[in-house]
């Protein structure tokens, strides 16, 4: 498996560190309980196409959003993660 | 077929052309007493004990593909009960004592070899560590040693003491633990509980649960039609969270790879198990000869049962680190496995929201160890409708509970597990 940074371009997958699933979102500070142990501990743990969450710490410590089939590890799309970096892109 | 020396001595003198099938290949009824969906060791386990300790005998284990095709023919073998936290060192502990009676019990052989497991250690705060884990153990009725540099280096001259970052200073030792043969394990469970009448159907893929008015589980919708049941058991590993979802239930699990690994043939090197302590790295050597290895899972989700380079670069420095000449060792044979990682990196065995249907998950690296253990609390678990002592803490609503039994302290992120 390697990966397409967009900053950096393709490396392989020992650069790279997984932190998850990207689709949970941290809930309001005002959040019942059921949602904040949805967000820490549920997953939809998908057997097919999923957007991840990924750094590059070996590159250029950015995260990006890896969309990736856990069945196949075929990767389709990597983009920065909604943040500095992104907007760094979009210039 | 009840197996001796006198069931080898006849088959001896026939040439061996005339061994019966060990377990019957059975097709699905209309309904059953209890289901259980998965035919690895746990699921099998789950329905001898069933059978011989709850009396349960009208039980069917459905299974997608072979039986032992997933995780109980992809681990590395390795069985021991040096766990530290509540809830674990009394049920590892359990099963361990099953493994020791488990070839009487079943009339099989599994090769179960209790040639000890070595955990090494490489500084003086991993040695404290190990005390506090081996006192763990005594105090609990299990075996345990702590060995110091000397004592290795009589039995273990090979190791790599003078390593500049980790050098071996000693290791905890746990003789009762070793190994057994996998796929012997699901062969005799299979055996043992075909005997007592259940049927194990393969090539039977669960495609969804039936429920009735009431939102019970009252069977299974497979790939050789709708099959009915008291009650339906899941023991499918890597696949929890898909078989779970089918029921409407998400899970605390998240499925990763591991890969596990086989060297050459070399001659007799390794007595028993070993452990690298500043790494992931554990080895032991089979009776072929080849070294069978492992370390940590790839790290991101997958259901591909094939890993990547990174973590087989990242096993094998483990390895160099601790035993330098395995170097010139060649690599013969690496696969993968899927793991259900929990989120606290220990097991969920428990009923679900889902009235009639129970839940065994999340083993994470454990699995095989687990496999009598498993069998014996979940058959207590579906048979009495109530956790089996050595069970009680691997309930589903620990997370929300805050009672987690996170044995490495890391929180809920199972890749870090």
């Amino acid at each position: 498996m390697r990966i397409t940074c967009p900053f950096c371009g393709e490396r392989e997958l020992g650069e790279f560190t997984y932190l998850g699933d990207a689709k949970p979102a941290r809930p309001a500070p005002g959040a019942s309980e059921d949602e904040v142990y949805d967000y820490v501990y549920l997953r939809d743990n998908i057997a097919g196409v999923m957007d991840e969450s990924w750094y590059h710490g070996g590159g250029c410590r950015a995260w990006l959003k890896v969309t990736r089939n856990t069945l196949t590890h075929e990767i389709s799309a990597v983009e920065p993660a909604p943040g500095a970096g992104a907007r760094q892109v979009a210039k | 077929m009840k197996y001796s020396i006198f069931s080898l001595a006849r088959a001896a003198l026939s040439g061996h052309k005339n061994w019966q099938r060990t377990w019957r290949d059975a097709t699905p009824k209309d309904r059953y007493d209890v289901v259980i969906i998965g035919g690895g060791g746990h699921g099998l386990a789950t329905a001898w004990f069933l059978a011989s300790e709850y009396g349960i005998r009208n039980v069917a284990v459905v299974e997608k593909g072979w039986i032992g095709s997933g995780n109980a023919g992809r681990n590395t073998t390795i069985i021991r009960s040096n766990y530290g936290l509540p809830g674990n060192t009394g049920f590892y502990e359990l099963s361990m004592k099953l493994w020791e009676r488990m070839e009487q019990d079943l009339n099989y052989n599994a090769m179960v070899s209790q040639r000890g497991v070595l955990n090494l250690y490489h500084s003086d705060a991993q040695r404290d560590a190990y005390a506090r884990r081996g006192n763990t153990m005594r105090i609990n009725g299990i075996d345990a040693e702590l060995l110091d540099q000397a004592a290795l280096k009589k039995m273990l001259p090979f190791l790599n003491f003078d390593h500049a970052r980790f050098p071996v200073q000693g290791g905890l030792l746990q003789r009762r633990g070793g190994t057994a043969r996998h796929d012997a394990v699901a062969w005799g469970y299979a055996h043992a509980a075909s005997e007592l009448g259940v049927d194990i159907i393969q090539n039977c893929e669960v495609t969804g649960f039936v429920r009735d008015a009431n939102g019970k589980v009252t069977g299974v919708e497979t790939s050789r039609g709708r099959i009915g049941a008291g009650k339906v058991g899941m023991a499918v590993a890597g696949s929890s969270s898909r078989v779970a979802d089918m029921a409407g239930l998400r899970l605390p699990i998240e499925s990763h790879v591991l890969q596990a690994f086989v060297s050459e043939a070399i001659k007799p090197l390794i007595p028993g198990v070993m452990t690298f302590g500043a790494g992931h790295f554990y080895v032991s050597q089979s009776d072929k000869g080849g070294l069978v290895f492992g370390g940590d899972i790839d790290g991101y989700n997958s259901y591909a049962q094939r890993g990547n380079l990174p973590v087989m670069e990242d096993v094998c420095e483990g390895g160099m680190a601790i035993i330098p000449m395995i170097g010139r060792v060649r690599l013969l044979r690496q696969w993968g496995g899927i793991m259900d990682m929990s989120m606290d990196g220990s097991p969920i065995i428990d009923k679900t929201p889902v009235d009639g249907l129970y839940l065994n998950a999340g083993w994470c690296y454990g699995g095989f160890k687990a496999t009598p253990g498993s069998g014996l609390v979940f058959a207590h678990l579906i048979a009495r409708d109530e956790s089996h002592k050595e069970a009680a803490r691997f309930r589903l609503d620990r997370f929300r509970a805050g009672a987690m039994i996170d044995e490495k302290g890391q929180g809920a992120q199972p890749n870090l597990h």
